[in-house]
C-alpha cells in the first residue's frame, strides 16, 4: 500500500462530497415547508417580522446563489447559522457528535464481539445445533427493525422490569464510579438495539465467509502439517475470511447511521440523529443540511478507511 | 347576556353579594374568557383577587432535583426570540415578566410590586397609560440590581425591527418611559382596554440591559447571553444543549422568600409524546411532561399506574371548521377563492345551517379526543362546564335534511342534493393527523345521510401550515370548500383572536395570503363591532361586543367550533404544579413543590 494510493483515494472524495452537497442542497431547497411557519400561525407576530427574518437569512434568493453562498462559507469553515436556535450550526453539531460516535462506536464493537466468535464457531461446525440456533437468531435479529426492538426493550426492561431508564441524559450529576455506572446503565438499551441489529447480519457474513475459506486447500495443508485446530482457525482461516467482512462493516455504516437516527429518537439520545429529526420538524434547513452532510462525510470517510484496511489485511492486493 | 345584565352582576360583586369566582364563571358561561372577565372587574373598581397561595415549604431548597420532560426541547433561550411555547417555557426558567396570568385569569405580580389598578393609580382614567411599580431589591443572577432602566431597555430592544424579535407586536405601538428608579409608565396612542400585554405573560419576560445593550438591532444574534441566560428567575443557568437539555441550579438570592423548593432543574427534550407520558405516569423517571398529544384512552390507561396524573388546563385553543364564502373553483386574476367571487352553494344560508347541524361534536369528543377535546360550537371559547347558552351543540341529520329540502335542494338519483343544476358536493381539507382524519370521517358520514357529498382531503402538516406562496394546499389559501384545524388563542384577550373575521384581514393574493381572515367573510356590522371593541373603554360594553362577534360568526355559519383543545400535562403524583392556560407551562415554576 503506497502513499500514492491513499492520496488518490482522498482526492476522489472531493468531487463525491461536492456532488452530495449539491444534491442535498437542491432537494432541501425544493422541499416544502417554512422555517418560520410557527411565526405565520401566531397572530401576535406581524408578517413584517417574518419577512425581515427571511431577508436576513437570505431565504428569498434563488437556489443557485444560496448554494454558492453556502459552499463559499463552508470552504471558510462556516457551517451556517441555525434559523431556529439562532446559533452557529457547527456548535450545535459538535455538542451532539460525541454522543453519536460513542453510541455507534460501542454498538459496532458489541456487534463485532458477538458476530466474530459466533460466526466462526457456526462455520466450523456447519449445520450443528449451535449453527442452526445462531442462524435462526441472526435471521430474527436483522429482520426486526431497530424502532421495533427499541420499543420492545423499553417495554420489557423499563416498564415491566423497571431495571433501566429509557430517557438518556447526557449530563449526569454524579462523580466517580456512580457517574460511569449511570452512563452505562442508560446506554445499554440503545447500544444493544443497534449492536444486535448490526451483529445479526454480521454473523451471517462471517459464517459464510469463514465457510468459503475453511474448505480451501491451504487450510487442509495447514491441518495436515499438524498445526492445532485453534491456531489453524485464528491464524489461517479468520484473517483471510475477514477481508470481505471489513468491507461490509464499512459499507454498512450508512445503515447504522440511519438506524441510529431512529434509535436516538426513541431513547432521546442527544446525538446528531435526534438533532436531524428536530431540525427537519422545524424546517431548520441549515442544520438539516449540515447534519446530512456530516453523515455523508462520515460514510465517505469510513469507505476510505475500509479501502486502507483492505490493503493492510491483504497485501497481495495492490492498487495502481 | 346584554350590557345591562353585566352591570347588574358587577354591582353584585362590588356589594359582596356575589363572589369574584362566581362572576368569572358566569362570564365564561356566556363566552367571555376568564382573564377578560377579571379585567372587567378591575376596570369597574373591584380589586383583583390575590392568586391563591398554596405554597407549603417553609425554607428555600431541599427538594432535590426537578426533572421535567418537553418532548420538543427548547431550541433557544432568549424570550424575545422564543417562537414556540417550548422556547418560552425554557426561557421562563430564568426570566420573568412583570406579571403573569394564573389559571383563573388573574394577574399575579412577578417583578412588579403590585398589579396596576384604578385604586392604586396604576391605570389612568382615559385608558391611555399604565404605571407599573417595580419590585425593589431584585437582582439579576450576576448580582446587578433590576431597575426601571431594564424594563425600558426591553421595550427599545423588542420594538426595533432590526432585532427581529417575535415580541415586537406587544411593544411597537406603545411608548415606555422611566418615571423613577422603580417606576415605569406604558403609554398608548389611543385608549386601550387591554393594557396587560407588554411586560406581561409569555411575551413579557425581561432581559438584563447591562448584558444586551450592545446587541440591540442587527447585532442581536451575536449576544453571548442569548445562549447563557442571566435573568431574575428561581433558577440560575447551568447548561444548555438546544433541543436536548436545559439545566439550572437554585438561585440562592431569589426575590421571593422560601422559594424555590427544588435544588436544581433539568428540562429534557426530544422523543415523542407517548413515551414522555410513560416516563411520568408509568415509570416515574420524570416529574412533569408537557403537551400530551396522546389519545385520551392511552393516557387513562397509563394513569392507572398510579405514579402520576393527567392535568387538563382550559385555554382558548379551538379545533374548528371554516366554511368558504368565496368560490374556490374559479380563478380570478390568478387566484382562487378570490373575494370577487361568491361560493356557488355555500352562499345559501340554509346550506350553512344544515352543515352546522351535521357536525357531531359530541361524538368527536367521546370517540376521539376524550378529556383533551371538550365539544363546543363557539369560536371564542371557555371550559365546557361554562358553555355559552347562545350556541348549543345540535346534531340532527333529519333537521338538516328538512332545512335543505325546504330551501329547494332536492335529492338526485345519486343521493346528492342539487338545486338549479348545482350539486352539494364539497371538498373538506385538513392536515394529516390521525384524530383529524377520524373527525373528517364522522362528519362526512353524517353529511352523506343528509344528501351532502364530502370529498376528504388531507395535507401534510408542514405544507398545510406553511406560508409557501407557491403551494396551493396551504390553509391560508383555502382552495377548497371546507377546512378544519386548530387556531390558538395565545393571548388572554379576545381582540387579536377575533380579528380573524374582519374585512381588512382577508387573506388574498395581494397580501401574499398573510391576512388572518381565511374564510374571507366580510360583514359591515362585524367590522363596526370590532372597531368599537378596539377603543371601547367601558369593559362591560366591550364584553358585550365580543359576545356579539362570536355569535355573528357562528350563527352565520362562517366558522363552527368542533372541540376545544385545552392544555394537557402529565404530572407526578406528589408534584404540586400550577398550570395556566393563559400563560406558559412554567409561569409559576418558583411555586412548584413536592408534597411530603
Amino acid at each position: 500500500m503506497s502513499r500514492q494510493y491513499v492520496i488518490r483515494k482522498i482526492l476522489i472524495m472531493i468531487p463525491s462530497l461536492l456532488g452530495i452537497s449539491l444534491v442535498l442542497f437542491t432537494v432541501l431547497a425544493m422541499a416544502p415547508g417554512d422555517p418560520f411557519e410557527e411565526l405565520a400561525t401566531n397572530p401576535a407576530v406581524p408578517p413584517e417580522v417574518r419577512a425581515a427574518l427571511r431577508a436576513k437569512f437570505g431565504l428569498d434568493d434563488p437556489v443557485w446563489t444560496r448554494y454558492l453562498h453556502w459552499l463559499a462559507a463552508m470552504l471558510q469553515g462556516d457551517w451556517g447559522f441555525s434559523f431556529v436556535s439562532r446559533m452557529d450550526v457547527d456548535k450545535l453539531i459538535l455538542q451532539r457528535l460525541p454522543v453519536t460516535l460513542i453510541v455507534i462506536g460501542s454498538s459496532q464493537i458489541i456487534a463485532i464481539l458477538v458476530a466474530l466468535p459466533v460466526g466462526v464457531l457456526a462455520a466450523t461446525r456447519p449445520y450443528s445445533l449451535f449453527d442452526q440456533v445462531a442462524n435462526t437468531l441472526a435471521f430474527v435479529g436483522f429482520s426486526l427493525p431497530t424502532f421495533f426492538t427499541g420499543l420492545l426493550f423499553i417495554l420489557v426492561f423499563s416498564i415491566q422490569l423497571d431495571w433501566l431508564p429509557f430517557v438518556y441524559r447526557a449530563n449526569i450529576d454524579a462523580t466517580g464510579w456512580q457517574f460511569y455506572w449511570e452512563h452505562i446503565k442508560q446506554s445499554i438499551m440503545p447500544v444493544m438495539v443497534l449492536g444486535l441489529f448490526q451483529g445479526a447480519s454480521l454473523v451471517r457474513f462471517v459464517r459464510s465467509s469463514v465457510l468459503d475459506v475453511i474448505k480451501l486447500d491451504y487450510v487442509t495443508t495447514a491441518r495436515s502439517k499438524g498445526i492445532g485446530e485453534r491456531k489453524v482457525i485464528t491464524k489461517h482461516v479468520v484473517r483471510n475470511a475477514l477481508i470481505p467482512v471489513v468491507t461490509l462493516v464499512a459499507l454498512q455504516l450508512p445503515i447504522v447511521f440511519g438506524g441510529a437516527i431512529v434509535t436516538e429518537q426513541i431513547f432521546r439520545v442527544p446525538g446528531i440523529g435526534s438533532l436531524l429529526i428536530s431540525a427537519m420538524l422545524a424546517n431548520d434547513t441549515p442544520v438539516v443540511m449540515a447534519v446530512t452532510f456530516v453523515i455523508a462525510c462520515l460514510v465517505v470517510f469510513f469507505n476510505l478507511l475500509a479501502d486502507i484496511i483492505y490493503g493492510w489485511l491483504d497485501p497481495r492486493i495492490s492498487y495502481r | 347576556m346584554n350590557e345591562h345584565e353585566l352591570r347588574g352582576l358587577i354591582g353584585k360583586v362590588k356589594a359582596g353579594k356575589m363572589s369574584r369566582r362566581g362572576f368569572v364563571q358566569r362570564m365564561m358561561a356566556v363566552g367571555i374568557a376568564a382573564p377578560f372577565a377579571t379585567q372587567l372587574l378591575v376596570h369597574s373598581g373591584v380589586a383583583m383577587a390575590q392568586s391563591k397561595g398554596t405554597y407549603k415549604p417553609t425554607k428555600r431548597g431541599g427538594g432535590g432535583p426537578l426533572k421535567v420532560l418537553w418532548w420538543q426541547g427548547p431550541t433557544l433561550l432568549n424570550p424575545h426570540f422564543a417562537v414556540g411555547t417550548k422556547d418560552q417555557d425554557g426561557s421562563r426558567l430564568f426570566y420573568e415578566p412583570l406579571a403573569a396570568w394564573d389559571a383563573e385569569g388573574n394577574l399575579k405580580p412577578k417583578l412588579a410590586a403590585e398589579i396596576p389598578s384604578r385604586e392604586n393609580g396604576g391605570l389612568s382614567a382615559d385608558g391611555k397609560s399604565v404605571t407599573w411599580k417595580l419590585k425593589q431589591g431584585v437582582t439579576w443572577h450576576d448580582g446587578k440590581p433590576f431597575t426601571a432602566d431594564d424594563a425600558v431597555f426591553n421595550w427599545q430592544y423588542a420594538k426595533d425591527p432590526a432585532t427581529a424579535s417575535v415580541t415586537i407586536g406587544s411593544y411597537q405601538d406603545v411608548i415606555v418611559e422611566k418615571v423613577d428608579q422603580y417606576t415605569i409608565v406604558v403609554k398608548f396612542a389611543k385608549a386601550t382596554p387591554f393594557w396587560a400585554d407588554a411586560f406581561v405573560g409569555t411575551r413579557g419576560m425581561l432581559i438584563p440591559k447591562h448584558l444586551f445593550a450592545d446587541y440591540i438591532g442587527a447585532k442581536s444574534r451575536d449576544a453571548p447571553t442569548n445562549l447563557k441566560p442571566v435573568g431574575t428567575g428561581p433558577y440560575l443557568f447551568k447548561d444548555f444543549k438546544p433541543g436536548d437539555m436545559v439545566t439550572g441550579v437554585i438561585n440562592p438570592n431569589y426575590h421571593q422568600a422560601n422559594k424555590p423548593y427544588f435544588d436544581s432543574i433539568e428540562m429534557k427534550g426530544g422523543g415523542d409524546a407517548i413515551s414522555a407520558a410513560r416516563a411520568v405516569l408509568q415509570t416515574g423517571e420524570f416529574d412533569f411532561a408537557w403537551n400530551m398529544q396522546v389519545e385520551d384512552e392511552i393516557l387513562s390507561r397509563l394513569e392507572k399506574g398510579g405514579k402520576g396524573r393527567v392535568e387538563v388546563t382550559p385555554g382558548g385553543n379551538i379545533e374548528h371548521m371554516q366554511l368558504n364564502t368565496t368560490d374556490p373553483w374559479t380563478e380570478v386574476d390568478g387566484e382562487r377563492s378570490s373575494i370577487k367571487t361568491k361560493h356557488p352553494t355555500l352562499s345559501d344560508p340554509a346550506v350553512r345551517q344544515a352543515i352546522a347541524l351535521l357536525i357531531d361534536s359530541k361524538s368527536v369528543e367521546q370517540h376521539i379526543y376524550g378529556r383533551t377535546g371538550p365539544a363546543t360550537r363557539d369560536f371564542l371559547n371557555n371550559p365546557p362546564r361554562f358553555r355559552s347558552k347562545a350556541n348549543p351543540i345540535e346534531f340532527n341529520i333529519d333537521k338538516a335534511a328538512d332545512i335543505l329540502e325546504k330551501a329547494g335542494w332536492k335529492k338526485g338519483a345519486d343521493g346528492v342534493r342539487a338545486k338549479d343544476g348545482k350539486k352539494l358536493k364539497f371538498v373538506y381539507q385538513t392536515s394529516i393527523n390521525q384524530p383529524r382524519q377520524k373527525t373528517q370521517a364522522i362528519i362526512k358520514q353524517a353529511a352523506q345521510k343528509a344528501g351532502i357529498d364530502m370529498e376528504l382531503k388531507s395535507v401534510t402538516a408542514s405544507v398545510f401550515f406553511s406560508s409557501d406562496v407557491a403551494n396551493p394546499d396551504t390553509y391560508t389559501k383555502f382552495y377548497c370548500d371546507l377546512q378544519m384545524y386548530t387556531t390558538t388563542m395565545s393571548q388572554p384577550d379576545p381582540q387579536l383572536f377575533m380579528n380573524q373575521f374582519t374585512s381588512w384581514e382577508v387573506s388574498t393574493k395581494d397580501n401574499k395570503w398573510q391576512g388572518r381572515n381565511i374564510t374571507r367573510w366580510r360583514n359591515e356590522e362585524y367590522d363596526k363591532l370590532f372597531r368599537a371593541s378596539e377603543n371601547e373603554l367601558d369593559p362591560v360594553k366591550r364584553a358585550a361586543l365580543f359576545i356579539k362577534m362570536n355569535d355573528m360568526a357562528v350563527q352565520n355559519g362562517v366558522v363552527l367550533g368542533i372541540v376545544q383543545r385545552p392544555g394537557v400535562a402529565a404530572v407526578a403524583t406528589k408534584l404540586n404544579a400550577s398550570i395556566s392556560g393563559w400563560d406558559n407551562n412554567t409561569w409559576d415554576l418558583s411555586d412548584w413543590f413536592k408534597e411530603a
